[in-house]
């Protein structure tokens, strides 16, 4: 038989249900692909044993007709997400040695579906970077990567690289300002990022409360809808969790987009955007008109300032968040005997915490403080409704907008413009933050290769709750731009 | 609003983190220079702008006053580095 770990997911489920190969065969045949593959360092934490354990649970469910939707399928897991009695790092020193003991809810779903969790994905540090590299456990590598060594984008750098190099079949992510989208334009695989409160925030460790969405990534897009399926829901355990019906994704992606209105930012075109990118762009734009579909340009006046909107918000929320980190009810604790209980957190905090993440605390403190927080928080706060209805407006003249992921290509670990100025990293994320500020559902999908051979990856942003017509719009792209995955 | 050494050794002790003496200056300039950055924000008037906290703008949900969790005693100590007679441990406080 050919390789079962190339199979999407939908194609592996399918296969399972025929009984051409059983879930132990295909999660062995990944386990060997994870063991083969260490050296791109996506997993921080593999669990074999448990995974077929699993596995052999899912067969007997196959071979008795119970099998659910998910039944048997391999997954990896960003170390984002609380796993029950499964370490959960955050890629993060300080939370190196935490075994929840309880399981998040998006988690919970897809193992109430009936699948197998393989490991834990690496990601940055908190989910707190833009290419992999401020994880605790050391960068993970793409797997487009030829004479250099690239980064797979982030936060989910981990999640997106495993997807490519096929060390899972599919995989979850988490995305805060772009931390889904950006890592799977940079590695060529599929992710989405739902409308703010479509998946519950329970047990995923938080960065920035009103931000944060969990969103799954995928071979493709038919498989991101299977899995959004699962993990989408309303949850009682997450005050910010939207108690909506939930429709089957897959049921929108045999659609047409006969007369749908096509967004394209206008400032998203600024002066000096990469030609390929461009051209890519207009490509897209182009393979969806031939369809039907009606292209317009539209206006998001206050695109410019939603990255430094951002880069105060998202520094905010995180100093309080984590907070609770303090080495006295789990998590890193410095050998501090005797001492004040002040210089206890401050030792535990100082040697946890990696250098961006230390960054961000202070610059979130700094901009809630007493004397400061008008000039920045508020303000931030006030240009966020602007940036909020931007889209408001611009959804009353069309039906989804088309944007790249990402102004550039995937660029080697250890670049020294990115590393020397963080304000370089965080302009990667120039087409995806506004994204998590307005709370939007978006989709990252690849639509071709650059000229240096790696993948770029298109955007395409719903209304809110209208994660349908981004699957449906998706379909068509994908099926025009013929992308070829690793 | 450029920030000083003074302020930087304040935000460090308010975030619980310490920045050795000499990393003061460096940490200083790196913040002045995401403060200027984010200062662009400034060009555009918001005095009649309504702050926007959260997205789905939406009452929070009541519940019956009841125990929902809970009898967890061993599952909440089981992380804690230090714990003594089933409590969280810390260093003697004695001001």
């Amino acid at each position: 038989m050919s390789d079962i770990t190339k199979l999407t997911a939908a194609e592996a489920l399918d296969g399972l249900k025929k009984k051409e190969f059983t879930s132990v065969e295909l999660t062995e045949a990944y386990l060997h692909n994870m063991e083969n593959g260490r050296k791109y360092n996506a997993y921080i934490t593999e669990c074999g044993e448990k995974a077929l354990e699993q596995a052999r649970e899912a067969d007997k469910r196959y071979a008795n007709g119970t099998a659910r939707s998910l039944e048997g399928l391999p997954l990896g897991i960003k170390d984002l997400f609380c796993t029950k009695d499964i370490r959960t790092t955050a890629a993060s020193h300080i939370l190196d040695n935490f075994i929840p003991p309880y399981e998040s809810t998006v988690t919970q779903h897809l193992l109430d579906d009936g699948a197998v969790f393989l490991g834990k994905l690496n990601l940055d540090e908190f989910a707190m970077g833009g290419s992999n590299e401020t994880s605790y456990f050391g960068p993970v590598i793409n797997p487009w990567s030829k004479d250099k060594d690239l980064v797979p984008g982030g936060s989910s750098g981990g999640s997106a690289a495993a997807v490519a190099a096929h060390l899972c079949a599919a995989s979850t992510g988490t995305d805060t300002g772009g931390s889904i989208r950006e890592p799977a334009a940079f590695c060529g695989v599929t992710g989405i990022k739902p409308t703010y409160g479509r998946c519950s925030r329970y047990g995923i460790v938080a960065f920035a409360s009103s931000l944060d969405q969990a969103g799954p990534i995928a071979q493709d897009v038919r498989d991101c809808a299977l899995l959004l399926n699962s993990m989408a829901g309303f949850d009682d355990k997450d005050s910010t969790s939207c108690n909506l019906p939930v429709p089957d994704y897959t049921s929108f992606l045999a659609e047409d987009i006969k007369g749908l209105v096509i967004g394209l930012p206008k400032e998203y075109r600024p002066e000096g955007l990469n030609a390929e990118v461009a051209a890519y762009w207009d490509k897209a734009a182009e393979m969806l008109k031939a369809r039907g579909a009606i292209i317009k340009e539209i206006s998001l006046p206050h695109t410019k300032y939603a990255l430094a909107t951002y880069y105060v918000l998202a520094p905010a929320e995180a100093s309080s968040n984590l907070a609770r980190y303090d080495g006295i009810r789990y998590g890193y604790r410095a050998d501090a005997k005797g001492e004040h209980l002040d210089e206890l957190y401050i030792r535990s905090r100082t040697e946890g915490f990696g250098k961006e993440v230390k960054r961000r605390i202070m610059i979130g403190t700094y901009v809630l403080s007493a004397g400061y927080y008008d000039a920045y928080y508020l303000k931030a706060q006030k240009m966020r409704r602007l940036i909020y209805n931007d889209f408001m407006e611009a959804f009353k003249q069309c039906d989804i907008i088309l944007t790249p992921t990402s102004p550039i290509t995937a660029f080697p670990i250890g670049d020294e413009s990115m590393l020397q100025n963080p304000i370089n990293m965080y302009l990667n994320d120039v087409f995806t933050v506004s994204i998590n500020l307005a709370g939007l559902p978006a989709m990252s999908l690849p639509i071709g290769l650059a000229q240096n051979g790696l993948p770029l990856g298109m955007q395409l942003i719903g209304k809110p709750f209208d994660e349908g017509t981004i699957f449906n719009v998706a379909a068509k792209l994908e099926a025009d731009a013929k992308f070829e995955r690793k | 609003m450029a920030i000083d050494n003074e302020t930087v050794r304040r935000i460090a002790f308010l975030s619980r983190l310490r920045v050795e003496s000499d990393k003061i200056d460096a940490t200083k300039e790196e913040f002045n220079k995401i403060l200027t950055w984010i200062e662009e924000l400034n060009e555009i008037n918001t005095d009649d702008v309504e702050p926007l906290i959260a997205v789905n703008d939406m009452p929070l949900r009541m519940r019956e006053d009841e125990v929902t969790a809970g009898h967890c005693k061993d599952a909440v100590l089981k992380n804690a580095p230090a714990t003594e007679y089933d409590y969280f441990a810390v260093p003697k406080v004695v001001e």
